[in-house]
């Protein structure tokens, strides 16, 4: 019997996470890629074979790595958020908290889906982004390993959201009202150089930015903010969850009454 | 008989709210049924979810098996099954995905003939493949039922297992639980059908506003406060109740047709009144058509405590 880590305890929340998307594939795979193709074919094919290169690559290609993001950032938020909160709002939490599984497995279980359901949505708008712009990936271990850690941050990021929310509105508020226009003005578009003084500074306290030219890099190969910064403050993002998250369940706070 | 469980000073104050458990002691042995009574609000579900980590308790400690909660949790838990009161599960999942799912969360490998065998106890084999939100109110409680039991506990909670469901879903209840009784499952259950309590525990614990009233074997609990209950159906009404019966606790009832007699508890000699009653009405040539004679169950005795309170 598992006395420090329940293996099969974080499999199962694992693998019924995943199927759970897959019930839901139309909400939860279909409609993201085909909304970020849509973005591919009108910025990327349309518009983007018009515009002089940016950074080096056609504008397509460019805007790839802030798509990814957008999407990535979005969904890998809601997902981890919905799988949490769900089962405090029907009352299924109650089998959660009974088992012999704590802190690490019931994140390896949920973080870890939600953060593989955002790698295989990635993998499909990249082979989807193909299909409408040329590009490259000039790091791609780096890319993979970047990709990674950002859908493992921001699914830590949604798990805490799950438990701090106590009604839908507020599952929606933060990847509709935050996330969502921080990555539109975090350079999804545009590179920040071409932003006067001193709008440019204040985009540099954005920090969608740094994720952004840090997932571009990868790509292109050049970034507008030093990209060890970038991989710092996304590592240092889900080391700060990691513990918020650690608390939470030592404290019961929002899961124990 | 060994303690499978021990609540020892068991407490929970919400903050600016009132006191749920108020130092509550408890011992439950090895392989009865125990059942806990009380009213609404009076501490029996957050009793349970402070032994299944469900509620945090303010005070007090809880051994399962020996081992105590606060350090030894996993490997107490692993030998802990609840059944909650409240319909809680993933209306969408299949029945036997969620039964599977329950005994991987408890750390156990799969065991397809298992779940089979737990299923078809339930009479639940033939949906396995259906969804949760297609099956009755009653199916739906015994799938809870099917998970609670998937890692095989040795200690069952049942919370209001039997709630909105049919009487003879209810009797079919009450085999099973019989049959997990028969397999060495140690049993704790909360109930508001007393006849449940009355027909399947060893013994009853009451609460009420987070106190244990009192807890004992049933039987004893039956016999040291239940009352004898004779009423005999007179074949002339009486006007007042002769002077030479006014030794026995008699009551007239309302048409003054039924002499209604009530020992003052199961303790005394309430059989032999009743035929000394009976004695005494033919002496006195008091004629009678009936006699319904009967032992106050345990919801009587259950009201009783509980108004005391």
């Amino acid at each position: 019997m598992h006395l420090g880590f329940n293996l099969r305890g974080a499999w199962a929340i694992y693998t019924t996470e995943l199927m759970r998307a897959f019930r839901t594939f139309f909400q939860s795979i279909f409609a993201p890629v085909l909304t970020t193709s849509l973005y591919f074919i009108v910025f990327g094919a349309a518009i983007g074979s018009r515009m002089s290169e940016v950074g080096g690559v056609s504008y397509g290609a460019f805007i790839i790595p802030g798509l990814l993001l957008l999407t990535l950032l979005g969904e890998t938020t809601s997902n981890a958020s919905f799988g949490i909160y769900m089962p405090r709002f029907t009352g299924t939490i109650y089998e959660l908290l009974s088992a012999p599984v704590g802190v690490a497995e019931t994140l390896i279980g949920f973080v870890g889906a939600a953060a593989t359901k955002s790698l295989i949505l990635a993998a499909i708008i990249l082979v989807t982004a193909s299909f409408f712009v040329d590009y490259q990936i000039a790091h791609p271990f780096y890319a993979v390993g970047f990709v990674l850690l950002v859908a493992a941050a921001f699914a830590l990021f949604g798990f805490l959201l799950g438990i701090w929310a106590d009604g839908f509105e507020k599952l929606q508020i933060v990847p509709m009202l935050i996330l969502q226009p921080l990555t539109f003005l975090g350079g999804t578009f545009y590179s920040i150089d071409m932003l006067p003084d001193p709008w440019r500074q204040v985009a540099l306290a954005n920090p969608i930015v740094y994720l952004v030219n840090g997932l571009r890099w990868t790509f292109t190969g050049r970034s507008d903010v030093n990209i060890w910064m970038s991989f710092g403050l996304t590592l240092g993002f889900l080391i700060a969850c990691v513990v918020a998250i650690a608390l939470i369940f030592r404290t019961g706070w929002r899961l124990r009454d | 008989m060994d303690a499978i469980l021990e609540l020892r000073g068991l407490t929970k104050r919400y903050a600016n709210g009132p006191t749920a458990l108020d130092s509550v002691d408890l011992e439950i042995r090895k392989g009865e049924i125990f059942a806990l009574l009380g009213p609404n609000g009076a501490g029996k579900t957050t009793l349970i979810g402070a032994v299944c980590g469900l509620v945090r308790p303010s005070g007090g400690t809880i051994r399962a098996f020996g081992l105590d909660l606060a350090h030894d949790w996993r490997r107490a838990r692993a030998r802990i099954g609840l059944v909650p009161q409240e319909m809680a599960t993933d209306m969408f999942t299949k029945v036997r995905h969620t039964v599977e799912y329950s005994r991987g969360l408890f750390g156990l490998a799969p065991d397809p003939a298992k779940i089979e065998a737990i299923l078809r106890a339930l009479s639940l084999w033939d949906k396995r493949e259906n969804q949760i939100r297609q099956l009755s109110g009653g199916m739906k409680r015994r799938v809870l039922i099917a998970k609670a039991l998937a890692h095989d506990p040795e200690l069952l909670f049942l919370d209001e297992p039997t709630a909105g469901v049919d009487v003879e879903l209810r009797r079919d209840m009450w085999a099973q639980i019989g049959a997990l009784r028969e397999g060495g499952t140690t049993i704790i259950l909360t109930t508001h059908y007393i006849e449940e309590a009355e027909e399947m525990a060893d013994r009853v614990g009451v609460i009420d506003k987070g106190k244990l009233l009192l807890v004992e074997d049933k039987r004893t609990l039956m016999a040291r406060l239940g009352r004898i209950e004779a009423d005999v159906a007179l074949a002339q009404p009486l006007s007042e109740i002769p002077a030479a019966l006014s030794g026995f606790a008699l009551e007239l009832s309302d048409d003054r047709s039924t002499l209604i007699y009530r020992s003052a508890d199961a303790g005394g000699d309430g059989q032999g009144e009743v035929a000394a009653l009976i004695k005494a009405l033919v002496a006195q040539g008091i004629d009678f058509t009936g006699i319904d004679q009967h032992r106050s169950s345990l919801e009587e005795i259950f009201v009783r405590l509980v108004e005391a309170n």
